[in-house]
Formats: C-alpha cells, sequence, structure tokens
C-alpha cells in the first residue's frame, strides 16, 4: 500500500469493523498534508461541534492553538528555519491510547471503550466533573464551557463511532483530500506508518520517525502519526505517563498519613 | 486579555514604532507573525491545565478538617469518658457532619459542569479512579458521622435500647476511618494527574493534606472554646510536621518543574500558607497563644489549598515543565 490510493483505499471503502471487533486506528502522515483543514471542518459538521470565539495567536499562523472540548481534529502549522525552509502541517487528534488516563480517571463510567477499541465519553452519562481533563497525557479532553452548547459536559474525538457502526470511515479520513489522514486496522496503520518512515529514509529524508509511544505506560496509541524532527516541536509529550502509573506510590503514602494520624492523634488522647 | 491578545498587541505597537517586525519567523515565512520564542510547539500548553474554580480548594480544607475530626471524635470516645472529653466527641462529629456531610458535598457538587447529575458519582465504583473512591469515601463517612450524631440523640433518651450506644460507637469507629482517608486521599487526586507541579509531589501531597487536616480540625476544636492537652498536642505535632515538610519541599529540587511553588501567585500563596501552618503556628502555640496558633494554621491552610490549584494551573499551562518531567 502506498500514499494515494484513491478509491481503493481503506479511507473509501465500508468496512464492518464494529461487528467483527476489529481494533482500528488512524495513520496521520504530515508530509503529505497540505494544511486545508477539510477534517477540521468534516469533523465539526457530522460530529455538530460548536465553533469557538476566534483568538489571534500572534506566535503562527494556527489560530485554533490547540484540540479541546470543540477542536477534535486540530491541523498543527510547524514553521522551522532550517535549509531549506520549512513549513509543515500535522493534522493532530485524540490519541485513543492503549491504557487511557481520562477512562482510568472517570469516576461516572461515561468514558468506554468501544468494540473497535476506540475511547468514547458517553455525552449522556457525564456530569462534567472535570477529572480526566488532568488525567490525559496529551492534552486532549477538555470540559466545554458556557454558553456553548452541550456546556459543562468534557469532549473530545469519538472516533467517529457512529459513523464506523454503520460501516463509514471517521468523517476526517473520509473528506482528507490527500490521504494524509488514513484509517483502518491499527496493525495495518502501524505497518504503512513504518513502511512510509522506511520509504522516505530511502528517498533521503532523515528526520523523520513513527510517534507511538509503545515503551511507556501509555502502551501505545490508536492514532500513530509520522514526525518530523522530535516529538516536543509538535507539543507532543516524547515520553507519555498515563497518571495511574503513580497510584500505588501516592495511596501508600495516603494509608501512611492516614494512619500516622489516626495513631498521634490516639497517642494524643491516651497519654495526656 | 489572553497571552495571545496580549502578543498581537506587542506586534502592533512594534510595528508602529520602528516601521517593520523583526523577529525568527518573520523573514522565512515572510509573513507579519513573529514567532515568539518558547518551548515545544509556539509555547502552547502540551498537558491542560486543571478547569475546577474555587470550589475545589475550599473542599479540599473542609474536607479534610471534617475528617481529622471524625479521627478526633474517635480518639476522644475511646479515651474518654469524662464529662469534658464527652462534650468533645459531641462538638467534634458536628463538625465533621457539617464539613463531610453538608459543606462538602455541596461544594463538590457547585464545581461539576453538570451540577444535576451529581449521582452519577454513585454509578459505578472504580478503584483506579482516585475521584471515584474519594466520592465513595465521602459519602460513606457523610453517612457515619450523620448517623453517628443523630444515635448519640437517641442514645440518651428514657427508653432507648442499649443497641443504640453499640451502634453509635459502630458509626464512630467507621467515621474515625473514613475520616484521616477523607483527608489525605485528596493528595492522590492531586498526585495521580499529568500536571508536573503536581504529580512530582505525589508521595508529599496525600502527608501534606492529611497533616494540614489534622492540624485544621484541632484549631477548629480550640477555636470553638475546648482547651485540652490532647488537642495542643496534636496542634505541635501538625504544626511541626508542617515545618518538616515546607522544608523538605524548599530544598528537593524538581527544578522547572517546581518554580511555580516558588514564583507567581502559587508560589506566593503556598509560601505564605508554609509559614502560617509552619513556623507561625508552632511559635505561636509554644508561647502560649493558642487562639493566635489555631487561627494562624487555619488560615495556612486554606491558602495552601489555593496555593496547590493555582500552582496546578500555572503548571499544566508550562509546556517547558512538562518536557522537564520527560525523559526518551
Amino acid at each position: 500500500m502506498t500514499i494515494g490510493e484513491g478509491s481503493a483505499s481503506t479511507n473509501q471503502a465500508r468496512h464492518t469493523h464494529v461487528a467483527d471487533g476489529v481494533t482500528v486506528g488512524f495513520f496521520t502522515d504530515p508530509t503529505v498534508c497540505i494544511g486545508c483543514k477539510a477534517c477540521e471542518v468534516a469533523c465539526k459538521e457530522w460530529n455538530h461541534v460548536p465553533a469557538e470565539p476566534t483568538a489571534w495567536a500572534g506566535t503562527s499562523y494556527d489560530h485554533t492553538h490547540a484540540l479541546g472540548a470543540s477542536t477534535w481534529r486540530h491541523v498543527k502549522f510547524l514553521e522551522q528555519e532550517l535549509d531549506p525552509f520549512r513549513w509543515l502541517f500535522l493534522s493532530d487528534v485524540c490519541k485513543h491510547c492503549e491504557h487511557a488516563g481520562c477512562l482510568e480517571a472517570c469516576p461516572t463510567g461515561a468514558i468506554v471503550r468501544t468494540e473497535v477499541g476506540s475511547v468514547l465519553v458517553q455525552d449522556d452519562v457525564c456530569n462534567g466533573c472535570g477529572y480526566c481533563v488532568v488525567a490525559c497525557p496529551f492534552g486532549v479532553i477538555d470540559r466545554r464551557p458556557d454558553p456553548l452548547p452541550g456546556s459543562g459536559g468534557a469532549f473530545k474525538c469519538t472516533f467517529c463511532y457512529d459513523r464506523q457502526v454503520s460501516g463509514l470511515t471517521p468523517a476526517c479520513a473520509k473528506a482528507c483530500p490527500t490521504e494524509s489522514i488514513q484509517f483502518g486496522p491499527l496493525e495495518e496503520m502501524r505497518s504503512r506508518a513504518h513502511g512510509r518512515v522506511a520509504e522516505l529514509e530511502d528517498r533521503g529524508v532523515r528526520d523523520v520517525s513513527v510517534y507511538d509511544p509503545v515503551g511507556t505506560s501509555v502502551g501505545g496509541i490508536h492514532a500513530i502519526f509520522l514526525i518530523p524532527g522530535p516529538p516536543s516541536n509538535w507539543g507532543l509529550p516524547p515520553a507519555p505517563e498515563v497518571p495511574t502509573v503513580r497510584l500505588r506510590a501516592a495511596w501508600t503514602s495516603a494509608i501512611l498519613a492516614a494512619a500516622l494520624a489516626v495513631a498521634g492523634t490516639f497517642a494524643a488522647f491516651l497519654t495526656t | 486579555m489572553s497571552d495571545f491578545e496580549t502578543r498581537l498587541d506587542d506586534i502592533r505597537e512594534e510595528a508602529r514604532r520602528r516601521g517593520s517586525v523583526e523577529g525568527p519567523g518573520t523573514r522565512a515565512a515572510g509573513g507579519p507573525m513573529p514567532t515568539a520564542a518558547g518551548a515545544g510547539y509556539y509555547g502552547l500548553p502540551i498537558v491542560k491545565p486543571p478547569v475546577w474554580t474555587w470550589e475545589i480548594p475550599l473542599y479540599l480544607f473542609t474536607g479534610g478538617l471534617a475528617g481529622m475530626a471524625g479521627a478526633i471524635a474517635l480518639a476522644a470516645h475511646v479515651a474518654g469518658p469524662p464529662a469534658a472529653e464527652t462534650s468533645l466527641v459531641h462538638s467534634a462529629l458536628w463538625l465533621a457532619f457539617l464539613g463531610g456531610a453538608v459543606v462538602s458535598p455541596v461544594l463538590l457538587v457547585l464545581d461539576l459542569g453538570r451540577p444535576r447529575r451529581f449521582l452519577h458519582m454513585l454509578r459505578v465504583f472504580k478503584w483506579r479512579s482516585p475521584m471515584s473512591v474519594g466520592a465513595w469515601i465521602l459519602f460513606l463517612f457523610g453517612g457515619a458521622v450523620t448517623a453517628a450524631l443523630i444515635l448519640t440523640e437517641w442514645a440518651v433518651r428514657p427508653g432507648a435500647p442499649t443497641a443504640v450506644d453499640t451502634l453509635r460507637t459502630v458509626a464512630i469507629v467507621v467515621a474515625g476511618i473514613l475520616g484521616p482517608a477523607l483527608a489525605a486521599y485528596t493528595g492522590v487526586l492531586f498526585g495521580a494527574t499529568t500536571i508536573p507541579a503536581w504529580f512530582a509531589h505525589h508521595r508529599d501531597l496525600p502527608f501534606h493534606f492529611g497533616v494540614s487536616g489534622l492540624g485544621s480540625a484541632a484549631a477548629a476544636l480550640e477555636l470553638l472554646g475546648f482547651r485540652s492537652p490532647a488537642l495542643h498536642a496534636i496542634g505541635l505535632g501538625a504544626a511541626s510536621i508542617e515545618v518538616l515538610l515546607g522544608a523538605l519541599i524548599e530544598l528537593r529540587r524538581h527544578g522547572p518543574v517546581d518554580q511555580v511553588l516558588r514564583e507567581g501567585t502559587s508560589g506566593r500563596l503556598l509560601r505564605g500558607s508554609a509559614l502560617l501552618t509552619g513556623p507561625a503556628a508552632l511559635v505561636l502555640r509554644l508561647v502560649g497563644v493558642i487562639p493566635g496558633a489555631a487561627i494562624a494554621f487555619l488560615v495556612g491552610a486554606v491558602l495552601g489549598r489555593y496555593g496547590w490549584l493555582a500552582a496546578g494551573r500555572a503548571s499544566g499551562r508550562d509546556p517547558a515543565a512538562t518536557l522537564a518531567t520527560q525523559r526518551l
């Protein structure tokens, strides 16, 4: 499989991944992205994601800034003063982590794992506690502020679960004119990503790599990226950790602290 | 005005003054936007700062105070039964009830994005989510102290069955065990996040919040007029541990991550808090000014909780702090 497969690609074909329980993924390749933002628009239209007030960045041409409650695809614009000058685009999205911080943190059970391995927020269950916001190592999920529709709840990319149930491709991948966003079974996406890196290296491109942190507690992601340069340039954490890795140590401290408090209080009352 | 708009105004001002704008990004891109220096992607945050507002720090304070009041009630109940101690048990239970079953739940519900769905917190129990565990601890603690108070009123009525007194003891024991957990779990809540200044202290925060809660409960009871050597001893112990924790946090170096604990609004709040709950409370107590020590500790405890939230906001917004915690 190579880039630009047209009507033969997995982006356009109908599928039965939900019924078959196939773990799916995105592969996003900035080397063919033209920065048209069709993914952002298709996502907003399909999912009825409200518009937000414009805030001019003043730092780059990227005035969308970041993923958030009302931005589920975000095309990053990276200007680099290399020789020759390089201007790159990367369509960022929820990573649908193998071990998802938001899913673990959610106290209501509103955030669930679907048949296709994606992480989904059930809006009719979410009570807006905001704990998922500080549990995401990628800064993706956020609570939607007033007065936008659906305000108070936490929102992020749904991996177009509703479309997938009907055998359709997620809106962003469907709309992408250069197939910079590819959709299909996760393992196929992984092999395509590594194949693409090999292909680019053959052509003499040196600084590209696959962003898929399988070595950390996140355990890999379901939205894989090809990235030129280091991840930090793209605002991607180089070694993201799911916050629950600190639970054991933190709870040990809490239990010790509670025991110490009880012991101290008893000592104070029984000896004085 | 947002940082972005401030930056845009700076650019306009520079263009007006000098006729052109210089800076990295302007030449190569040919565009009018200079690239501001900053870590990561144009200095934008990598993780999201907490969305919590004023209710959460206040809850950390009231929940901690109420929880540890439960522990004091249990210890005083076991140490009893002099008349003074019995009335101390009663007052501590009232503190625990008002803090743990009235004020704290209201604050938590107010903070929700969708307050009417507060009961969804009890839909499931997830031991991997400190928020879920905490909601259940608060719910059970509130139930236990409410039961203890009702049973206390019932037990003094003529003709009350003896089982009432036994049940009351059970309720006090449950509250006395869950209370310290209520005070300390909030440290886990902050520690198990992606906010650098919080997770760097995931081992210290449960101790800090627990001790702060214990000292606050003792201080509140002293302000209610109780003067007991036991409360004095608890106050001394809490202030001493706060001195140690304060020194530990000042001395230990987490590099750029701990900057927010020393600088800006969060730094001022946290240092002010450390001074009040630690040295100030300790010295006032040693010279015998008990109400002064109690007030210093309580004010410091409140400021500290707001300081930790402010630190979390600043830390979450700082991509350099996030990157500093990550090694490949």
